[in-house]
């Protein structure tokens, strides 16, 4: 039975619809990242579960338990704001305490509590500050440890590491990830940041609109994307998704699309791809990730599906560990990603490997993946 | 706040200067005039201010007219100067300040961080409350006081006054909460705190300036107040501002002055040390640190 389940939510403002029928659910110990644009829901999602909003219909579980109609306080959770909401005129002590101090849990306890957690967080030495005198990451630091010393049944984020700058929120981020594995305690996180979703998540929601547009495993969002948004929302650069049309010549297949001059450029399929036969003589987004997409001698030797073929490169992009060249197919910009010394210059033609194991295509109409 | 540039400083130094300080120094003169002449004549013997020169400094300083003005001076029929009256205004104010700032403070924080259906039509209303003229409430609030029985008491004027007082108070604290990260308030909620225990633990200890601002403003209003005292108050409850009248336009025979400068002073007095005391307070902003830096 999963440990947080969620069934038919819906929520409406006014005449608004923002949340329209998300199902989840996930295991205890799991670690669900809700992921999408702003404005998707994710974040009035994450505030029904906290309770801080009420729902128009369906049901959330935590534990077997129905909270509908629980209070925030009564439902066994803790939360993490995006502005850390720390109280300003209490001490970082008091502000971990106060959850406590409102339940009634004696002083000693109370003590001993804020200082285990304290300990956990190396915020020992910030404990009779202040918040106004403390920097964006221990306040985030505090924040956490307030929710910690709830102990509770499930942790909600959101968006805890937008306020951070760069380097310290991919900090943050490994000290999160690492305190799951330490705690196991079931998480909810929002966020707007893909490898946010990528890094953390055992289990990964793609919201659009209020429409869950995928739930599943890190893996298989990435690689399996259910949809043209998700394809193109997860990852970075995004995902290739180039208009193609698709041959048969004699018992296989060929893509075609069209380049900026000269002839179509033309890619062989492997048997594999055999779900998109229906197809043949109409027309396909083939979406390839710019991983997927390198130079001949970096491509993935233990794949069967490599194809090579001459691009011309329009732009060189070299960012240190890898290069990434821009080629134009179907009408759109293309990005390869190569090894960082791989030979190519602008302006060039250059030979690109197709890892077509990796390539997925989607319906131009329905956008849905068709294989 | 970035230092001016040397360069408008240099610009702005010669006559522009001169003449904004010598309209500035002629403006205070002119403010400061009306205090200096009822400082000097307050502490002259009557027959020096007969001599008619009001601005002169006192040849012989007394404060015998303070003292008359504040425990002998005959206000309406009785000799027993302004003290009773200033206590009475001391019992009004206070409470009605403190009703009135408390009902602001929680219909600001209802109307911000409890949002309900209609919420904003509510506000609207009280704001109307703010543009009511006081002589429009005078013959139905005089008929209500003497229905609840209170009319003529010192409780009357408090209770009209904090009524009164609502309209201002809750858009003081009403705009000031809409400031007020809500996150702040749903963490609270999560952490298991009340309604109340929200308000007084959360919000309070964070309105200082506010509270600063309202405070002054209530009590500079309601101790000024003159309709209202002479309209609902009997000789025992009367405010400061009606028996200061009472002073000046009772009279033995000759007309004191210099007890009336003396009185006139005293009324002025409390407002202005709510001034001077919490005035600093003013602009110093408790909010850093609540959110993100």
């Amino acid at each position: 039975m999963p440990f947080l389940e969620i069934r038919n939510l819906e929520k409406r403002f006014g005449n608004v619809e923002v949340l329209k029928g998300i199902n989840l659910a996930i295991d205890e110990g799991g670690f669900l990242v809700l992921v999408g644009p702003s404005g998707c829901g994710k974040s009035t999602l994450l505030n029904t579960i906290a309770g801080l909003e009420a729902i128009t219909g369906g049901e959330i579980h935590i534990n077997g338990r129905k909270v509908n109609d629980l209070h925030p306080s009564e439902r066994d959770i803790a939360m993490v704001f995006q502005s850390y909401a720390l109280y300003p005129n209490m001490t970082v002590a008091q502000n971990i305490a106060f959850g406590m101090e409102i339940r009634g849990v004696p002083k000693e306890q109370r003590d001993k509590a804020v200082s285990e957690v304290s300990e956990t967080l190396q915020i020992r030495h910030l404990l009779d500050r202040k918040p106004s005198q403390l920097s964006g990451g221990q306040r985030q630091r505090v924040a956490m440890g307030r929710a910690l010393v709830r102990r509770p049944q499930v942790f909600l984020f959101d968006e805890p590491l937008s306020n951070l700058d760069a380097k310290l929120r991919v900090d943050m981020r490994t000290e999160i990830k690492r305190l799951h594995q330490s705690m196991k305690t079931t998480i909810v996180y929002v966020t707007h940041d893909q490898i946010e979703a990528m890094t953390l998540a055992t289990r990964i929601a793609v919201l659009k609109d209020g429409i869950l547009q995928q739930f599943g495993t890190p893996a298989e969002i990435y690689n399996h994307p259910a949809n043209m948004f998700v394809a193109d929302f997860m990852g970075s650069p995004a995902m290739n998704l180039i208009p193609a049309n698709v041959e048969k010549s004699g018992s296989s297949l060929r893509l075609s699309m069209p380049q900026r001059s000269g002839n179509p450029l033309t890619l062989a399929l492997p048997d594999g791809a055999q779900r998109i036969a229906k197809h043949a003589g109409g027309n396909v987004i083939f979406g390839i990730r710019p991983e997927a997409l390198t130079d001949p001698d970096g491509a993935d030797r233990t794949s069967s599906g490599v194809v090579t073929s001459e691009c011309q490169i329009e732009v060189v992009e070299p960012a240190g560990s890898d290069t990434f060249a821009i080629t134009h197919l179907g009408g759109k910009q293309v990005v390869a990603r190569l090894r960082a010394d791989a030979k190519v210059s602008a302006g060039k033609m250059a030979k690109l490997a197709f890892n077509l194991d990796k390539a997925v295509f989607f319906d131009p109409g329905t956008q849905q993946r068709i294989a | 706040m970035s230092a001016p540039s040397p360069e408008i400083a240099v610009k702005t130094t010669s006559w522009t200067r001169i003449l904004i300080y010598a309209v500035l120094i002629l403006f205070a003169f002119y403010y400061l005039l009306p205090l200096y002449v009822m400082l000097v004549n307050s502490v002259k013997p009557l027959d020096e201010i007969r001599e008619g020169d009001m601005l002169a400094l006192p040849r012989q300083f007394t404060i015998e007219p303070w003292l008359s003005a504040w425990s002998t001076a005959q206000i309406g029929v009785q000799p027993t100067g302004l003290r009773p009256y200033f206590i009475n205004s001391i019992m009004m104010v206070v409470p009605a300040v403190a009703l009135s700032t408390l009902l602001g403070a929680l219909n600001g924080y209802v109307l911000t961080k409890w949002r309900f259906p209609g919420d904003n039509l509510v506000f609207t209303l009280m704001l109307l409350s703010c543009f009511i003229p006081f002589q429009i409430v005078l013959i139905p609030m005089a008929t209500v006081l003497g229905i609840i029985g209170i009319g003529g008491t010192i409780w009357a004027l408090i209770l009209v006054h904090a009524v009164y007082g609502i309209g201002f108070t809750t858009l003081f604290f009403r705009n000031y909460y809409e400031a007020f990260p809500t996150e702040l308030v749903r963490a609270a909620m999560i952490d298991g705190a009340s309604f109340f225990q929200i308000f007084r633990r959360i919000l309070l200890p964070s309105s200082g300036p506010i509270i600063v601002v309202t405070v002054i403003w209530q009590f500079t209003n309601i101790w000024n107040d003159f309709l209202f005292g002479v309209s609902y108050s009997d000789a025992n409850s009367l405010p400061m501002t009606v028996a200061l009248n009472n002073l000046v336009s009772s009279s033995t025979g000759v007309k004191e002055y210099n007890v009336h400068f003396a009185g006139a002073i005293l009324a002025a007095l409390p407002t202005l040390i709510v001034y001077i005391v919490s005035g600093r307070y003013f602009v110093r902003g408790l909010m850093a640190g609540a959110v993100k830096g």
